[in-house]
C-alpha cells in the first residue's frame, strides 16, 4: 500500500488518562484525512505524538513504510511533517519572513541572507496562491494571514506531509473558503494532509478519509463519499445528535440592555464603534452577524468595561453602566464568554476549580474574612464539571491540560451557571464538537426562557440563524440592519454583513 | 501533577550536585583535595554549635529576603530591590532601637514594625511607578537601591551620630540577642529572629495559598488579562506585592540591625543579603517551604565557607569561586526552567 504515514495502535497516557488508546491512522499519499472525535477524545494528542512532542507508550509509527522515532520536533521536520497548530506560534513585533526563518536562518558569512529569504518566502507563497507579503509584520496582518504564515512556514522546512489543527475554528466564513483552495493546490503539488476540524459540512466537501476517534479509542476510518454528516456525528458521539435545535417562540418582555449612540476606539485610536444603537430584551436571544473587525470586539468590551467608551450610553436594566470597572459591571448583572479563551477566560496555570470561580472568589460562600474556603470552591467546581460534562481528570487539574474544547465547557459553565440578567457570548462553540454545540445552544436558549437576555456574537451564520431570535447586522461600527430569522437566508445576510443595504440603517426597533 | 512535584524537588537537587561536582573540579585543578575542602565546608558549617549557631543566624535573614523575592515573583515581578529594602529595614530597625525607651515588649514590635514599613515604602514606589506608568520594576529597584545606601550612610554619619561610621548599640530592651542561645552554641550570634523568619514563611504560606489577596496576586502574576477580565485591578495588585515584598526584606535588614550587630555600620558596598535572596527564592521554587531550606544550604555554605581556608588550605578567593559555582548552577537550572515556560506559555 502507498502510505505516507502510519499511526499502529497508538498508546498515549497522561496522569489520571488514557488520552490515545490503540488508535491506528493511515495517510495515503495526496490525501486529505479528517480526524474526528468529540472534545477530549485525544485528536490534538495523537498529532503532537506524530509531530514528535509527545512519546507513545505503545504502538508504531511509519513513514512510507519505515519504522520511525519522532524523538522531536526536529525529527519531524527531517522526516517532511509540519504541523500547524490550533494556536499560532508567531512572534509578533517580527516579520513574515524573520518569523519562517526562525531556527534555519539561511547565512552567509555568518549574517543571515533575509534578502535570499524574503525572496524564497515570496516564491513558495506564490506557488501554491497564499497571497501572503513576506515583509510584513506579524502584528499587522489578520488571523487568517498569520495561519497561512503557519503554512509557509512548514512548507519552507520542506513539509510532505502537513498538520492542521482545527484551522478553521478561527477562520472567517470566506477564508475558510480560501483555505480549502490553499489545501487544494498544496495536494495538486504533491502533499498530504491531516485535517482536524469540528465542522462535519467541511469534511464532506474536501476531505478523502475520516478516522473517527471516540474517547480515545479509534473506531475506525471510512470513506468520505459514502458516508454523510449525520452518520458521522452518530459514530463519533455513539448516539444521533440534531442539528436544528428546538425552541418555542421568544417572548420578550422589559428591555435589559439599551445602548444608543455608542462609539468606541480600538488600541490605535481608531474609531470602530460609530454610533451604535442596539437594545436586547429579557427573554430574546439577538444575534450580532457581521464580518471580523466592524466593531463587534469594541463593542463587547465596551459593555463588559474593558474598554473606555468615548461617547454614548450603555444602559443595564435602566442604569448607566459605560466606563464602569469590569468588577462593577459584573456585579451588575452581565456575563461574559469571551471570544479568545487562552487570553480572557482562563488563568491557564490555575486548576479548573479555581478558574470556575474567576469572578466570584471573593464572595460567600467562597471567601469569608479574605480567606478562600477551597472545600466549597471544588464542590461548586466538581458540579459544573459534571453538569456541563467538561471532560477533565479531575478539578484540581491545570486548565492547560484540558483539551481545547473543554477549556471552553468551563468557561461555558461558569459564566451560565451565575445566570447573569445580560449573557454576552461571542463565539461560544468555537472549538467544541457537534454534541457540545448541542448542548450549548440548549443552555442558552434555557437562560433565555428563564427570562435572561442573550447577546450572541458569532461568525457562524448558521449558528446565529439557528440560535437567535433576531439578528442585528453589524457594518462599519454600527447596527446597519434588524432582520428575523425566519426571514432572510445565508445570502441577503452575507449581503448585509457587507453593508449592501444601508437604508435598512437605524430601523433599530 | 505528580511527577511535575518531583521535577519541582529533583531539579534544585540536582543542581546543587552539579555545583558541588565543579567546585570539586576546580579544587583539583588548582591542586586541592577537594574531599578535604567539602569537609572543612560542612565543619564549618555544622562541626559544633557554634558553627551550628553561626549557620542559623546567617539563615535567618536569608529566609526573610528570599520571600520576599519570592512573594513578588509569584506575581510576575521581579523585586530585584531587596537589597535596598534590607538596608531601610535594617536604618529603621536600628533608629528605632537607638532612640525610643520603652518596655521590651512594646519595643521589639515596634522596631519590627516600624523596618517593615521601612522595607514596604520602599517597595511602594517602584510598584506604584510601575502600576501608573509602565516603569520596569528592574530599573527602578536597581536605582532605589542606591539611593537607600547611600541615603543611609548619610543618615548614620550626620543624624543618627555626629560624623562617626557606625551607630550606638540598641538598647537592650530592643534586641534580638538572647543569652540563652548564644549560651547553647558556644556563643555565636544566634538570635530570637529565626522564630520571626520561620513564621514570616508561614504568613507568606498563608497570604498564597488561602487568602483573596494571594489568589489575586497569583492570577494577576499568570493571566493579567484575563484578571483584568475577572474585575480584579492588575494596578493595585503590583503596588501590594511589591508592598508586602518590599515588607519581608526590611524585616530582614531589621534582623541585621536587632539581632547579630545591634548596630549599623557606615558601608561602602552591598551587604547581598538582599542579591542572595533572588538565588535562594529561586532554588526555593517560591515557595514558602522551599524558601527556608534554601535559605538554610546558602546560610550553611556562607557560614562553613569561611572554615576551608584554615581547614583545608583552599584560599578565600577560590572558596568564593565555588559557592559561586554552586550559586550558579542552580540558579541557571532555574531560569532555563523558567524560559522555557515562559515560551510555552507565550506558545499555547
Ligand atoms: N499535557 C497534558 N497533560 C495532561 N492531560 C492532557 C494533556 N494534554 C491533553 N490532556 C488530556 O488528554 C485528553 C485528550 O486531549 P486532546 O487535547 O488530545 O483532545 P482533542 O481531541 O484535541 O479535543 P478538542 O477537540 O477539545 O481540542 C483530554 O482529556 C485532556 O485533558
Ligand atoms: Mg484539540
Amino acid at each position: 500500500m502507498d502510505y505516507v504515514i502510519e499511526m499502529l495502535n497508538i498508546r498515549k497516557e497522561f496522569p489520571g488518562i488514557v488520552a490515545n488508546d490503540d488508535i491506528t491512522v493511515q495517510l495515503k499519499k495526496g490525501e486529505i484525512h479528517a480526524l474526528l472525535g468529540e472534545n477530549g477524545a485525544g485528536k490534538s494528542t495523537l498529532m503532537n505524538v506524530l509531530f514528535g512532542l509527545y512519546q507513545p507508550e505503545l504502538g508504531e509509527i511509519r513513514v512510507k513504510g519505515k519504522k520511525v522515532n519522532i524523538a522531536d520536533p526536529n525529527v519531524a521536520n527531517q522526516l517532511g511533517i509540519g504541523m500547524v497548530h490550533q494556536h499560532f506560534m508567531l512572534v509578533e513585533p517580527f516579520t513574515v519572513t524573520q518569523n519562517i526563518i526562525l531556527g534555519s536562518e539561511p547565512t552567509k558569512h555568518g549574517k543571515i541572507n533575509i534578502k535570499k529569504a524574503e525572496r524564497e518566502v515570496q516564491e513558495l507563497s506564490d506557488r501554491y496562491g497564499l497571497q501572503v507579503d513576506a515583509t510584513a509584520k506579524i502584528s499587522d496582518i489578520s488571523v487568517g494571514m498569520q495561519q497561512r504564515v503557519e503554512i509557509l512556514k512548514t512548507l519552507y522546512r520542506g513539509a510532505d506531509v502537513l498538520i492542521f489543527d482545527e484551522p478553521t475554528a478561527v477562520l472567517t466564513p470566506q477564508e475558510i473558503k480560501e483555505l480549502m483552495e490553499i489545501m487544494k493546490a498544496l495536494i495538486a503539488e504533491g502533499k498530504s494532509i491531516i485535517l482536524i476540524t469540528h465542522k462535519l459540512k467541511e469534511i464532506m466537501q474536501i476531505c478523502d478519509r475520516c478516522t473517527v476517534i471516540r474517547k480515545g479509542k479509534g473506531i475506525g476510518t471510512v470513506n468520505v463519499a459514502e458516508t454523510n454528516v449525520t452518520e458521522l456525528a452518530a459514530l463519533m458521539v455513539g448516539r444521533d445528535v440534531s442539528f436544528k435545535t428546538e425552541k418555542k417562540t421568544a417572548e420578550p418582555t422589559n428591555t435589559v440592555l439599551e445602548i444608543k449612540d455608542l462609539f468606541v476606539k480600538d488600541s490605535r485610536k481608531v474609531n470602530m464603534v460609530k454610533g451604535l444603537n442596539l437594545d436586547v430584551r429579557a427573554g430574546e436571544i439577538v444575534g450580532i452577524a457581521g464580518v471580523d473587525g466592524n466593531g463587534q470586539s469594541e463593542l463587547i468590551e465596551a459593555i463588559t468595561g474593558l474598554k473606555k467608551t468615548n461617547a454614548g450610553s450603555i444602559r443595564l436594566n435602566e442604569k448607566e453602566i459605560s466606563n464602569l470597572s469590569p468588577r462593577k459591571v459584573t456585579e451588575s448583572g452581565v456575563g461574559h464568554i469571551p471570544q479568545d479563551r487562552h487570553k480572557f477566560g482562563l488563568v491557564l496555570d490555575f486548576p479548573i476549580g479555581e478558574n470556575i470561580v474567576l469572578q466570584t472568589y471573593y464572595k460567600n460562600p467562597y471567601s469569608k474574612y479574605k480567606i478562600l474556603n477551597y472545600k466549597e470552591i471544588y464542590q461548586k467546581a466538581e458540579s459544573l464539571i459534571s453538569e456541563y460534562d467538561v471532560r477533565t481528570p479531575s478539578a484540581y487539574t491545570k486548565a492547560r491540560a484540558l483539551s481545547g474544547g473543554n477549556q471552553q465547557k468551563a468557561i461555558i459553565a461558569r459564566e451560565v451557571d451565575r445566570s447573569p440578567a445580560l449573557l454576552i457570548a461571542a463565539q461560544p462553540t468555537r472549538g467544541l464538537d457537534v454534541g457540545a454545540i448541542e448542548f450549548i445552544h440548549r443552555k442558552l436558549i434555557e437562560e433565555r426562557d428563564k427570562g435572561k437576555a442573550i447577546l450572541l456574537v458569532s461568525f457562524e451564520l448558521d449558528e446565529i440563524l439557528d440560535v437567535s431570535d433576531r439578528i442585528a447586522v453589524i457594518f462599519d461600527g454600527k447596527i446597519v440592519a434588524n432582520v428575523s430569522p425566519e426571514n432572510t437566508n445565508e445570502q441577503e445576510l452575507g449581503l448585509l454583513m457587507a453593508g449592501s443595504n444601508q437604508e435598512k440603517a437605524g430601523d433599530n426597533q | 501533577m505528580n511527577s511535575n512535584k518531583w521535577f519541582n524537588i529533583l531539579v534544585p537537587i540536582i543542581s546543587v550536585f552539579i555545583g558541588i561536582l565543579a567546585g570539586a573540579i576546580i579544587m583539583l585543578g588548582f591542586g586541592y583535595n577537594p574531599i578535604q575542602g567539602y569537609v572543612a565546608l560542612f565543619n564549618g558549617a555544622f562541626g559544633d554549635p557554634y558553627f551550628f549557631g553561626e549557620t542559623i543566624r546567617q539563615t535567618t535573614p536569608y529566609i526573610l529576603t528570599g520571600l520576599a523575592i519570592a512573594f513578588a515573583f509569584r506575581t510576575g515581578l521581579f523585586n530585584i530591590g531587596a537589597e535596598g529594602q534590607v538596608i531601610v529595614g535594617w536604618l529603621a530597625a536600628v533608629w528605632i532601637g537607638t532612640t525610643v525607651e520603652a518596655p521590651m515588649i512594646i519595643h521589639i514590635p515596634l522596631a519590627l514594625i516600624v523596618a517593615a514599613l521601612a522595607g514596604a515604602i520602599w517597595g511602594f514606589i517602584p510598584g506604584v511607578l510601575k502600576a501608573r506608568l509602565g516603569v520596569h520594576e528592574v530599573i527602578v529597584t536597581i536605582m532605589m537601591n542606591y539611593i537607600a545606601l547611600y541615603s543611609a550612610n548619610a543618615i548614620i554619619r550626620n543624624v543618627l551620630t555626629n560624623n562617626a561610621d557606625k551607630t550606638e548599640m540598641i538598647a537592650p530592651s530592643a534586641s534580638l540577642a538572647s543569652e540563652w542561645l548564644e549560651g547553647l552554641t558556644y556563643f555565636s550570634r544566634m538570635h530570637y529572629g529565626i522564630l520571626i523568619a520561620l513564621f514570616a514563611a508561614m504568613i507568606m504560606w498563608f497570604i498564597i495559598e488561602r487568602t483573596n489577596i494571594g489568589y489575586e496576586l497569583k492570577s494577576v502574576g499568570y493571566n493579567q488579562h484575563a484578571s483584568k477580565y475577572a474585575g480584579m485591578s492588575v494596578k493595585r495588585n503590583i503596588v501590594l506585592a511589591m508592598v508586602i515584598s518590599g515588607a519581608f526584606a526590611g524585616l530582614a535588614g531589621s534582623m541585621e540591625g536587632l539581632g547579630t550587630y545591634g548596630n549599623m555600620t557606615v558601608s561602602s558596598g552591598f551587604s547581598n543579603i538582599g542579591f542572595d535572596g533572588i538565588a535562594v527564592a529561586l532554588l526555593g521554587a517560591n515557595s514558602a517551604i522551599g524558601v527556608v531550606l534554601a535559605a538554610f544550604l546558602f546560610g550553611a555554605l556562607k557560614v562553613g565557607a569561611l572554615n576551608m581556608p584554615t581547614q583545608a588550605g583552599v584560599p578565600n578567593e577560590l572558596v568564593d569561586i565555588i559557592i559561586a559555582l554552586i550559586i550558579f548552577f542552580v540558579a541557571s537550572s532555574y531560569i532555563i526552567r523558567w524560559i522555557i515556560l515562559r515560551f510555552k506559555k507565550e506558545g499555547k
